[in-house]
């Protein structure tokens, strides 16, 4: 049951980071969801502050509306003529030091530990049990981020074309009238919620990475988003999975290894995928040589 | 007040402390100047979290705790990682955004698995790991101070020296390298300053704030001026006012962490540049625009016209 929940959790994360990722990959916006996931921190110190619990629903909240003002903010800067990464930096640090002052001069004697929110323990999943009626329904955060996995597909299934649109073409979208806008901050508002339900049970880097690995490695897989979208939920539950075992055997960090598991298939992928591996680019240019010597 | 004033300077730590501070912020701003004129402002981000698994093993070679050895692994891990980034984005359809995070999380996982692998194997002398992950600049030792001062000096003086190449390189590589100039060599030589200036400031401000140094004051500058040089020269000096205010602010009030106090320094600079800079500045802007208003108002506006053009075309090609 042990093995069973952690991965389990591992693969809802990947399965719906994978999913948003390919679409953030898609808009070369990936580093969004690395400055959302820090930026929450002020939110959910904030929403600790003001409540005074440790209650997850509130600090969800907290979090999710730091992660929309993080978006809106980088787009205020970038509308002023600033670059994007230079925005992106710009706020997810302020707001992140925010938060570690907040933490630091409010909740420091109590269970809101930095390197917890950062580094995450997975392993401690299965600890915290949701219980209805005196019924075990299971770990809590299975339940959290099973309700955001849904939530998800049935954003992104609903308005499936429209995202499709604008992530490879904008400006096509804006000329058929699709608000590209709302649907800007639509995927934004998915990601910070994502971010945020996976945040406290597997902590930040996992999220990230997760974001953006396992989509680049499907993107490097297919031309094709519906297939990409496959891809990057199995190559995230893979390495879930895969980094469950290797933690164990390494007895390391999980979430560090489900990471870095997902970043060796990355490089496999980068090394021989059929269509835009390393190896079949080369292998093709020099067909291409002796064919023309 | 005065008595803490003094308290400052009579303390012959807290001197150093501050000298350190100073340097740092001196240093990483005007590294940063150029990072982001070459829009790889996040590099600073993905270098700093990719100095884990060097810093880790580096620990685990020597078995020591020592700044110098950190550094030196923490380096080595970071220039790995700016080849990753180059290679992966010059051999794949992976755009440099995607690239960057790659590095950024897989080696930041490396990195974690590393730690908790010396944390778990019963090493008793790990404990001082994570506390140069998250930036201890009160904690310093003057040693450190030392280092980190020496490092950032000579950070300014190779940015002084090699100022022409740097800014031919930044501006117009293609152009650089038309002149006979080895533009792959400064460019090397600016990404292995860019590595320093991180690894000297994790110490001083964590992992995650590091990124702050580079870039924040370099865009807080580059709203005063259009010029390379001024600009190289106000981002230091926003550099090392945000290092002695974050110092200075976090000894005097109890609890207040010394990075993330600096940070917002920083921050606090930008947002005074972005509303009050003479030209580029938000109110600079909307003076000008209720001056134009009230001048096609009073029928002034043919006269006006040929200035406003100018000024629209001197903007136009500062960008």
């Amino acid at each position: 049951m042990f093995d069973f929940w952690i991965i389990l959790t591992g693969t809802l994360v990947a399965a719906t980071s994978g999913i948003l990722g390919c679409f953030l990959v898609l808009r070369k916006m990936s580093l969004v969801g690395d400055a959302i996931s820090h930026s929450v921190l002020p939110g959910i110190a904030i929403a600790f502050i003001v409540s005074g619990s440790r209650d997850s629903l509130l600090m969800m909240v907290g979090a999710a509306i730091l992660g929309l003002i993080t978006v809106f903010l980088i787009q205020l800067l970038q509308q002023g003529g600033l670059q994007s990464d230079a925005s992106i930096g710009i706020v997810f640090t302020a707001l992140f030091a925010i938060g570690v002052i907040l933490i630091s001069r409010n909740a420091s004697n109590i269970d809101l530990d930095l390197d917890c929110v950062l580094f995450g323990e997975i392993a401690y999943v299965q600890w915290d049990i949701l219980v209805i009626n005196g019924y075990n329904m299971g770990p809590a955060a299975v339940w959290f981020l099973g309700i955001t996995l849904l939530i998800v597909l049935l954003v992104i299934g609903l308005f499936y074309k429209q995202f499709k649109i604008c992530a490879f073409d904008p400006a096509l979208a804006a000329a058929l009238g699709i608000p590209v806008a709302l649907f800007h901050y639509l995927l934004m508002g998915l990601v910070s919620l994502s971010t945020v339900a996976s945040f406290e049970s597997v902590g930040a880097i996992l999220v990230v990475g997760m974001l953006i690995v396992p989509a680049s490695t499907a993107y490097l897989l297919t031309d094709r988003l519906s297939i990409m979208l496959l891809y990057s939920v199995l190559v995230g539950a893979l390495s879930s999975a895969g980094g469950y075992y290797f933690a164990k055997w390494l007895d390391a960090s999980i979430a560090g290894s489900m990471v870095t598991v997902a970043g060796l298939l990355f490089l496999l992928a980068f090394l021989f995928s059929p269509l835009h591996g390393l190896v079949a680019r080369f292998s093709r240019r020099r067909r291409m040589k002796s064919m023309t010597a | 007040m005065f008595d803490t004033m003094f308290g400052w300077f009579s303390d012959p730590n807290m001197r150093w402390i501050l000298t350190g501070s100073l340097l740092l912020g001196l240093g990483s701003g005007v590294i940063g100047s150029f990072t982001f004129l070459r829009k790889q402002s996040l590099l600073g981000d993905a270098l700093a979290h990719a100095a884990l698994p060097g810093i880790c093993i580096a620990f685990m070679l020597s078995g020591v705790k020592s700044v110098g050895l950190f550094m030196i692994g923490a380096i080595l891990s970071g220039m790995l990682a700016t080849f990753g980034i180059h290679f992966v984005t010059r051999y794949s359809r992976i755009k440099q955004d995607a690239a960057l995070g790659i590095v950024l999380t897989v080696f930041f996982g490396v990195g974690v698995v590393l730690m908790t692998k010396i944390q778990h194997s019963g090493n008793g002398n790990q404990s001082g790991l994570d506390k140069y992950m998250f930036g201890q600049a009160a904690s310093m030792m003057l040693s450190d101070v030392y280092l980190m001062g020496a490092v950032s000096v000579l950070l300014v003086l190779i940015c002084a020296l090699f100022f022409k190449e740097f800014k031919l390189v930044s501006f117009d590589p293609g152009f650089a390298r038309g002149m006979g100039l080895k533009v792959w060599l400064y460019e090397q030589l600016l990404l292995l300053l860019t590595v320093i200036a991180v690894v000297v400031g994790i110490q001083a401000v964590g992992v995650v704030l590091v990124a702050a140094l580079l870039i924040t004051p370099a865009v807080a500058a580059r709203y005063w001026t259009d010029a390379l040089g001024i600009m190289v020269v106000l981002a230091g000096l926003f550099g090392a006012l945000s290092g002695v205010t974050g110092t200075l602010i976090s000894s005097t009030l109890s609890n207040l962490p010394t990075g993330p106090v600096t940070v917002l320094a920083a921050t606090a600079l930008f947002v005074v540049s972005i509303v009050f800079a003479p030209r580029r500045g938000l109110l600079a802007k909307w003076l000008r625009h209720r001056r134009t208003r009230k001048d096609v108002r009073s029928g002034l506006g043919v006269q006006t016209a040929p200035s406003m053009i100018s000024q629209h075309a001197a903007e136009r090609g500062a960008d």
